[in-house]
């Protein structure tokens, strides 16, 4: 008898995989819609106190970002989930316009740099660190698209906060960061988990997630 | 549209060919499909038949090409060719239609979803759409022209009914001219009309392109005329472990239909088969039971939409059935029937407390409330769950957990009471070997089995089950229909929405046809036994 | 959630439209009025957006329905420039942290102003047009790679029936036992739980729709388009429309002597 290997698909996307991807993502973008609706109620007190706080919610619209990756293992996959996803949120009515396209591009890019250089591109320093899609790249991916979306909002010409004064466009930009690693950094690896336990992800890279060691 | 002539449908038909053919499921022990020795020639119709589980299903997604995104613990053995070559690569060849209606559709408009396919070969603009209003009158969807089927090419997808969907499916994968028709259960669910007009539809396109045919379906009845060759398989466990070299194989018997049935009768109906004519023995009633009033409908009218607000005002949905009575009683079972889109499942959800009726009221009498009031659709979850157990049509909506045996469990951990049952469930309905399996997995006549023992978990005093029978092989649907009869004897009312008329007849009782819908009226008659 | 997503009775002029062109000026209008802040330009676009308005089949009611969170929104944008941004001229407030001065107000103002404008042009865009016919387009016509093109689209399918979903999902999961009563803590479990099962489900069904589209031959290489995505002279009334509207806006801003760029 002989038995044939499964194919194995490497980088490329296989049609299960951009299915899939483009369906968290657009979740994400109804989830995303939600969020701003809330977000205008929630950063009201935020905005009245001191408005660089509003960066302490601003991780819920990069949770696209981290889960679409930590699910997909595929290169490129932040990026489009995340541009998805702000897709989604147009087409549900945005308060940002068509600029939360550029943003939802920015945000994937900041979270596919993280990914890129800690697990799947080719560095020789990998090899100290044993990254691997756990918790330490969720987090950092998650400060990443959090970092380049407070970089966007505030020196970017449509960035809502791009009249601020230099001290308060850094504290936002800390706390974006900080959102992002914590909302959407931490919350996708827990909810990859979940969903690797359900078995859902059977046919990706991420099925055996949930027993998947947290660090290295 | 003028129907093009035979050499325009350019249809090559395919050939099969298995040479100890194996698959086993990522994460399984034991596989799906062991030792498959079979050649089908290009232009062979084949009905394959097989017990629940047997690998019929995965045998289709093998052929065309799709099965072996689940990961690399998966495992295929021997060699599964189609005109020589493996499947996966030969997209377009065969053209597969899955047991779930649901997921067949791929885009939001008709006309869009029938020319997907085509798109896909780079077949040119003005051929897609040839083709597309030919696959659309093949299957009684007609585009153009006033007819009772006629729908626009712009028709919304989400807005067809069970039956409608399994057509454009069907529409799709001729719309590819495909060598190869893989059926897997195409008129599960549809209604007896419905059934007919699909197969019909089938035949109509095979006598034109000539196509290679392997259709799954329980029922020999409706595809005997239609095909030349019946090929039964047996489980790929049952293959392995018997060693034998007869038994090796994993086709228990293949040849003609009427040479098929008429030699081997015997053997197909141990296999559970559903051979013409034949109904499987089941356990009698033994009592009538009391009969005493559970729950009743009066007037009901039934929606699956909720009200809508607007302002100040809110405006209810228009029901699909209304002015519905009905009575469910003690030890008594209850059929309800009609067509396709008639409103059957939505009744049963509002009979079971589960939707709000639009008009009129479920009344649960005293001794089934037991002190929980009158209105089911107030009761908190636990005690619903204790009194009105629900099988939904789609049983994957109701599955909570990732394992076989939690999914039983879940029912009575919640109550407190009844773990015990769950081994004999188990046992009854086929389950032993899966219970470490996560029922996603499952075939699909598995799955259906599981959603309905989680039910019976539970002990309920009325049991709702949608069309709890679809996709099951004889000998499991005996079994099914036995246990069901113990639990009326014993006082348990079954609540059942079916087209499966054999089944109506071994529970008996009473019978609440539903007319088309927004007809209304519909009032039960008793003593269908 | 469903309607939000397919546009069955619109038949405005605008839908006729090719869907790269209304983007191309959408995103010019937002360009524009992105490099400055400043209430005349704004005011300008604005008004210019309402009058074009009906041209996409947007009514008074249906701009309200979709329209009213990013008023507050745009408010609350407007506030938070105000008491953050950079002082000048004579001061109106100032409290502790917050001050607000002429300046800063004016530049407030002109921002929630910027906001709106910026905002309506997208849901404009999104009234008259079908995610089909833009999938279309972008990959037809902007070369977008088609695999992930119709990927999503069937993706957004999906989603739009998450809605009909939710509902089945909990009346299922109330039939197992798992209710949605109880104190505001075990709803909110209980939401959790019933999204978790909606989104496994919703995945489940997406990897068993790629099957249904690889089995269609989705996926292996070239592949023809049933219906073409075409640009029409429309298109070319709707990007002078377009660059009009921009153009004004700067001029009478600059006439006015309110520009004020925003990297100064
Ligand atoms: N994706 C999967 N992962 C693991 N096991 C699977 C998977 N799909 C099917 N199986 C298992 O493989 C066996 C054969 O399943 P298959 O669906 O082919 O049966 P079937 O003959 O079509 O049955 P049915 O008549 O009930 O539809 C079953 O035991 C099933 O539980
Ligand atoms: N989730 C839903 N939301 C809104 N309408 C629905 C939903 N499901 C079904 N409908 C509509 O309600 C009507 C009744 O549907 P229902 O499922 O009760 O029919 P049925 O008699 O059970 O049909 P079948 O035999 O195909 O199962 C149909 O016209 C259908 O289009
Ligand atoms: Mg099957
Ligand atoms: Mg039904």
């Amino acid at each position: 008898m002989t038995t044939a290997a499964i194919k194995k698909t490497g980088n490329t996307w296989r049609v299960v995989d951009i299915v899939v991807a483009a369906l968290i993502a657009i979740t994400g973008g109804v989830i995303f819609w939600a969020w701003s609706q809330g977000a205008g109620i929630v950063s009201a007190p935020m905005n009245a106190v001191y408005p660089p706080l509003t960066g302490l919610i601003a991780g819920g619209w990069m949770i696209p970002a981290v889960l679409g990756m930590l699910i997909i293992r595929k290169p490129g996959a932040a990026i489009f989930c995340e541009t998805v996803a702000a897709t989604g949120e147009l087409i549900m009515g945005s308060q940002y316009g068509a600029t939360v396209l550029i943003s939802g591009l920015l945000q994937g890019l900041g979270a596919e740099l993280v990914f890129f250089l800690l697990v799947y591109g080719n560095f020789r320093f990998k090899s100290f660190l044993h990254q691997k899609y756990n918790l330490i790249a969720a987090l950092l991916a998650g400060a990443g698209a959090g970092l380049f979306c407070g970089l966007n909002d505030s020196f970017l010409p449509w960035g809502w906060n791009i009249a601020y004064e230099p001290g308060d466009k850094l504290a936002y930009i800390v706390f974006c960061t900080i959102s992002g690693a914590v909302i959407a950094g931490a919350l996708s690896w827990i909810a990859t988990r979940g969903l690797a336990r359900t078995g859902v992800l059977s046919s990706f890279a991420s099925r055996k997630a949930a027993s998947e060691p947290v660090f290295n | 549209m003028t129907a093009s002539d035979a050499g325009a449908s350019g249809v090559r038909p395919a050939a099969v060919s298995a040479r100890g053919w194996g698959w086993r499921h990522a994460g399984r022990s034991a596989p799906a499909v062991q030792g498959l020795d079979l050649d089908i020639a290009p232009g062979e119709r084949v009905l394959l038949l097989g017990p629940s589980g047997a690998g019929k299903s995965t045998l289709l997604h093998a052929l065309a090409g799709v099965l072996g995104d689940e990961g690399d613990d998966a495992d295929e053995t021997g060699s599964l060719l189609i005109d020589g070559v493996v499947p996966r690569g030969q997209r377009g060849r065969s053209g597969l239609m899955q047991q779930d209606p649901e997921t067949q559709v791929v885009l939001s408009r008709l006309g869009d979803d029938v020319a997907f396919g085509a798109e896909n070969l780079a077949v040119p603009r003005d051929e897609i759409w040839r083709r597309v209003h030919e696959a659309l009158d093949d299957v009684g969807l007609r585009s153009a022209g006033p007819g009772p089927g006629g729908l626009p090419l712009d028709h919304p997808t989400s807005a067809l009914s069970g039956g409608q969907k399994q057509r454009l499916a069907l529409a799709g994968i001729l719309a590819m001219r495909p060598g190869l028709i893989l059926l897997d259960e195409p008129t599960a669910n549809l209604d007896p009309a419905g059934v007919l007009e699909v197969r019909d539809a089938v035949g109509r396109c095979l006598d034109k392109t000539g196509a290679t045919l392997v259709v799954v379906e329980h029922r020999v009845s409706v595809w005997k005329d239609l095909v030349d060759r019946i090929v039964v398989l047996q489980p790929g466990s049952a293959a392995g472990s018997t060693g034998g070299s007869a038994a090796s194989s994993a086709v228990l018997l293949d040849g003609p239909p009427d040479q098929v049935l008429a030699e081997a009768r015997d053997m197909l109906i141990g296999a559970g088969v559903w051979v013409p004519g034949y109904v499987p023995a089941t356990r009698r009633r033994v009592s009538a039971g009391s009969g005493d009033l559970l729950l009743a409908a009066e007037d009901l009218a039934v929606s699956r939409e909720r009200p809508r607000r607007r302002g100040f005002r809110t405006i209810p949905p228009v029901p699909v059935q209304h002015g519905i009575a009905a009575q469910v009683r003690s030890g008594h079972a209850l059929t309800v029937t009609g067509p396709n889109g008639a409103g059957k499942s939505t009744f049963a959800l509002t009979l079971a407390g589960l939707l709000a009726p639009v008009a009129g009221k479920v009344s649960a009498a005293v001794e089934l409330s037991e002190g929980a009031g009158i209105d089911p659709f107030k009761w908190k979850a636990n005690q619903l769950i204790s009194r009105i157990g629900t099988v939904f049509q789609e049983p994957e909506h109701q599955f909570v957990t990732g394992r076989v045996l939690d999914e039983l469990m879940f029912g009575p951990r919640h109550l407190g009471h009844g773990e015990e049952r769950v081994d004999e469930l188990l046992e009854r309905l086929r389950l032993t070997h899966l219970v470490d399996a996560n029922p996603y997995t499952l075939s699909g006549g598995e799955k259906r089995r599981l959603s309905v023992a989680t039910v019976l978990a539970a002990h309920p005093r009325v049991l709702v089950l949608d069309e709890p029978t679809f996709g099951q092989d004889a000998n499991t649907w005996a079994e099914l229909a036995s246990f069901l009869s113990e639990l009326l004897d014993a006082g348990t009312s079954v609540v059942s929405v079916t087209h499966d008329q054999e089944f109506s007849a071994v529970l008996g009782g009473a019978e609440l046809r539903l007319g088309p819908a927004s007809r209304g009226g519909a009032r039960q008659e008793a003593g269908a036994a | 959630m469903r309607d939000a997503l397919t546009l069955r009775s619109n038949h405005a002029l605008l839908t006729r439209a090719n869907p790269l062109a209304k983007f191309a000026v959408v995103f010019l209008i937002t360009l524009v009025l992105a490099l400055s802040i400043d209430w005349v330009s704004a005011s300008v676009a604005l008004g210019a957006e309402l009058v074009i308005f009906p041209l996409a089949g947007l009514t008074l009611r249906l701009l309200w329905q979709r329209g009213w969170p990013l008023i507050i929104a745009a408010a609350l944008g407007g506030w938070s420039t105000a008491i953050v941004a950079a002082d000048g001229g004579a001061v109106l407030l100032d409290v502790g942290i917050w001050s607000i001065s002429e300046g800063s107000l004016q530049l407030g103002i002109g921002f929630m102003l910027r906001g709106l404008a910026i905002a309506l042009p997208a849901i404009l865009l999104m009234t008259c047009t079908d995610p089909t016919d833009l999938a279309d387009a972008l990959a037809q016509k902007a070369r977008l790679p088609h695999r992930f093109v119709l990927g999503t689209l069937a993706a957004m399918r999906l989603v739009g029936l998450m809605a009909e979903e939710w509902q089945t999902i909990g009346m299922a999961r109330r039939a197992r036992g798992v209710g949605s009563q109880g104190s505001p803590l075990q709803r909110l479990r209980a939401t959790l739980g019933q999204s978790f099962g909606l989104l496994v489900q919703a995945i489940r069904r997406a990897s068993r729709l790629a099957i249904t589209m690889e089995a269609r031959g989705f996926g292996t290489g070239l592949r023809t388009w049933a219906r073409e995505s075409t640009y029409s002279p429309l298109d070319a009334w709707v990007l002078a429309g377009g660059v009009l509207i921009a153009a004004a806006a700067v001029v009478a801003a600059a006439g006015m002597g309110t520009w004020n760029f925003v990297w100064r």
